[in-house]
């Protein structure tokens, strides 16, 4: 029942140090993975065998991961180590483009995935390869996609698969999206099976290194390119229904309080005046308030605008939610991110717009905007309310005005600093960071995952 | 308990539940390994029905913790039957409270709850702790005990332990993100939507009577719509209601007007039927 194997071609005293390497790879890049997962996975393989490679996969998955979110780091690292084939598919005759597109449009045509996953090592091999010295040289999917154009043969499958349904009626208006994912799956084998020939060459330790991406939770703020940018907004509400579910259960906890002796005791009565059921006293729920400061500046604007919409997608927390960006300057927000939900994208472009942000320099200066925001919001901050400056305290050698965030702490119910640089690099050149972690509780928050962990723990409820 | 992955699947597609390749591996490892698994995956892709039929494989009996919000140790654990021990009380008015004591907690005042019931006993058990996220995290802390020795201690009674332990699965929502010490307790699986495939066989062996061709028909309408922006895509439960339903209007193949008729047993949101209708090119949906 499981088509797709082609055997599996480790030998079997490589299984142990093979399983160890897989291992350190998943580590490598951010699963963690402990001795009794490793005993597990081990145990798997010898429980499972090696003829499957379907259910080899699935049955590392199973002791080894603990979330369907490391699949997909787990599944091209597994890929590496546990290649379908080794060396170059075996074909008679070397392969003709003209005939490899012929074959390929019949195996789109009749869904054959096994098939597909043959064609995809044949195009690699036969229109993939670049370079001839050794050190140069390399197997691109890019390349091997680029000569065999797969998406052109859309028309043509589709007059086949119709030919030879006779056209069946309703479910045919489905076909065109059908065709586009099995052509968008032949792609993928295609990459996959690239990654594979350029490990051989190279050494698959190297490779597991580099060629698979992080998982998006884990990616630096700092170093997020475009599109783990939008990557990570699509996250945003997701993440905001889990931290919501959080934030509740917290709140239910600090809302049972303390026992009501007297309706304790009154509940007695009908136990003869033992108190069997103690009573507890709810705490009359006060939602906190909300203030966000936050860095916009070009470093750390991923950092600040995720969390600002992270924020604001989880406002029905509080009873107010109040934010203000600077750069040298501070302007509040909160209008532009409430009418700007529908757009997230959009958000720091708006920002930048219609918020007077700098003076008479464009870089980001600290002192100057805390100062201003002391004086001029004094009233957004009381007793209930919990800020959060957002930024890595790079103030560009100029004061950091410490007695400006004295000033906000002392008003405030509480104040954070989240600071999207490695704890390492506070204080070093002109970062502030050290100087502003003495007066304020500051956290080093680099990615999704440890946003989340602090949101979820600090935010108050 | 199983000898192979082929024995696994051959034996539940016995009792009428089709698994997958990966879910056949890791029942397996899980009764291999004798470690509780961890069952995620959307509404209605058959997590519940799955403990069930390993259940009715292991001609077990199926014990279920059914969580909710607020189920707290006297729910899932034990509870003294506190009535009772009022009345033994009062009705032995001339003892001394020591004697009294003992004897008020014993097993005969035990209300035994699901984790004390299933390590309890000798006969094969599967437990069944549903719905883990909609517990509160506190649960958890339980669980993991439960789950680490297999044994509870009753204050007054001792620790009891299990002499046979049982099949754990627990099932998840992913409503609420499962503590990471819960999680490495257990072995991971993750049941996604079927391949066309296996939902084909799933809905041939539920609803027999519908012809091949719309069988077919009907579960690649249900994977177009999965693939759409939808509120709530429809599960493996909605592919065979739907399969029922154009059993019985008595349609032989798809047309829209069946479609528009009947596209309410899959999509349960009004703007979903909508939108889905638009993509569908229905008119006036
Ligand atoms: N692989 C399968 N084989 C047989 N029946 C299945 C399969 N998958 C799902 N079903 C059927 O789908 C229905 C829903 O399954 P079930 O209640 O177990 O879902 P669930 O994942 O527990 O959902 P929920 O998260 O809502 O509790 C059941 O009637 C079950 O019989
Ligand atoms: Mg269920």
């Amino acid at each position: 029942m499981t088509a797709s194997t082609d055997g599996m071609t480790v030998p079997a005293d490589d299984v142990a140090a093979r399983l160890t390497g897989f291992v350190a790879a998943l580590r490598a890049h951010g699963l963690r993975v402990g001795t009794g997962e490793t005993v597990d996975a081990a145990q798997a393989v010898a429980a499972l065998g090696l003829a499957d490679r379907d259910l080899l996969r699935a049955g590392l998955a199973a002791t080894l991961l603990h979330t369907e979110g490391q699949r997909r780091v787990f599944d091209p690292v597994f890929d590496l180590y546990f290649p379908s084939r080794i060396g170059a598919p075996t074909v008679e005759a070397p392969a003709d483009r003209e005939d490899l597109r012929e074959r390929l449009a019949l195996a789109l045509a009749a869904d054959d995935a096994a098939l597909l996953g043959r064609l995809a090592a044949e195009a690699v091999d036969g229109f993939g390869g670049y370079g001839s010295s050794p050190g140069s040289d390399g197997w691109s999917s890019y390349q091997a996609l680029d000569r065999i154009r797969p998406q052109t043969l859309f028309a043509r499958v589709r007059d086949d698969v119709r030919a030879r349904s006779g056209g069946s009626g309703f479910a045919d208006r489905l076909l065109d999206d059908e065709i586009r994912r099995r052509i968008e799956t032949f792609r993928g084998q295609v990459a996959t099976e690239a990654r594979r020939r350029v490990a051989e060459r190279r050494g698959r330790d190297e490779i597991a290194r580099r060629a698979v991406a992080p998982s998006a939770d884990r990616v630096d703020f700092l170093f997020a390119g475009r599109d783990r940018l939008a990557e990570l907004r699509r996250s945003v509400q997701p993440l905001a229904r889990k931290l919501a579910t959080r934030l509740a259960a917290r709140r239910r906890r600090a809302a049972r309080g303390t026992i009501d002796l007297r309706r304790t005791l009154r509940g007695s009565l009908s136990t003869g005046g033992v108190p069997m059921r103690p009573v507890l006293r709810r705490r009359r729920p006060v939602r906190p308030e909300l203030v966000l400061l936050c860095d916009v500046s070009g470093s750390v604007s991923g950092f600040s605008d995720f969390t600002m919409l992270l924020v604001q997608a989880l406002h029905e927390q509080f009873s107010k939610v109040r934010v203000f960006a600077f750069v040298n300057r501070v302007d509040e927000v909160t209008g532009l991110l409430v009418r700007g939900a529908a757009d997230p994208e959009g958000l720091s472009a708006r920002i930048r717009a219609e918020a007077t942000l700098t003076g008479w320099h464009g870089s980001s200066d600290y002192g100057v905007a805390l100062g201003e925001f002391a004086e001029r919001y004094e009233a957004a901050v009381g007793p209930r309310t919990t800020v959060f400056v957002l930024g890595d305290g790079r103030t560009n050698m100029s004061d950091p005005n410490l007695a400006a965030v004295r000033r906000i702490g002392e008003r405030a119910r509480r104040l954070y600093w989240l600071n999207p640089e490695p704890r390492a690099q506070w204080g070093t050149g002109d970062s502030a960071a050290a100087a502003y972690a003495e007066l304020v509780e500051m956290h080093e928050c680099r990615n999704v995952r440890q946003l989340e962990a602090l949101v979820g723990r600090l935010l108050p409820v | 308990m199983f000898t192979s992955v082929d024995d696994v699947t051959a034996r539940l597609a016995a009792t009428g539940y089709l698994a997958s390749p990966a879910v056949a591996t890791a029942v397996f490892l899980a009764d291999r390994l004798g470690k509780p698994l961890l069952v995620e995956g959307p509404a209605g892709v058959g997590k519940t029905e799955l403990a069930k039929a390993v259940a009715r494989v292991a001609e077990a009996r199926l014990v279920r913790l059914q969580c909710y919000e607020g189920v707290d140790e006297s729910r899932a654990l034990y509870e003294w039957n506190h009535a009772k021990q009022l009345l033994r009380i009062s009705a032995g008015r001339d003892e001394s409270w020591d004697e009294a004591r003992t004897d008020i907690f014993s097993e005969e005042f035990l209300l035994p709850r699901p984790l004390l019931t299933a390590i309890r006993g000798d006969e094969p058990t599967v437990l069944l702790i549903d719905e883990t996220d909609k517990a509160d995290i506190e649960v958890e802390g339980l669980l993991l005990e439960v789950l680490s020795d297999f044994q509870i201690t009753v204050p007054e009674l001792g620790t009891i332990t299990a002499t046979r332990r049982p099949f754990v699965v627990l099932t998840s929502n992913a409503g609420r993100e499962l503590s990471e010490a819960l999680r490495r307790r257990c072995l991971f699986l993750h049941i996604g939507f079927p391949e066309e495939e296996l939902e084909r066989r799933i809905v041939r062996q539920k609803v027999p009577e519908l012809s091949e061709a719309l069988t077919a028909s009907v579960v690649r309408v249900v994977g177009a719509l999965r693939a759409m922006d939808l509120r709530k895509v429809p599960s493996v439960a909605e592919t065979v209601d739907w399969a029922h339903t154009l059993l019985a209007l008595g349609a032989d193949t798809l047309d829209e007007d069946v479609v528009r008729a009947s596209l309410g047993v899959l999509l349960k949101h009004q703007d979903d039927i909508l939108k889905a209708g638009a993509k569908l090119d229905l008119d006036a949906v």
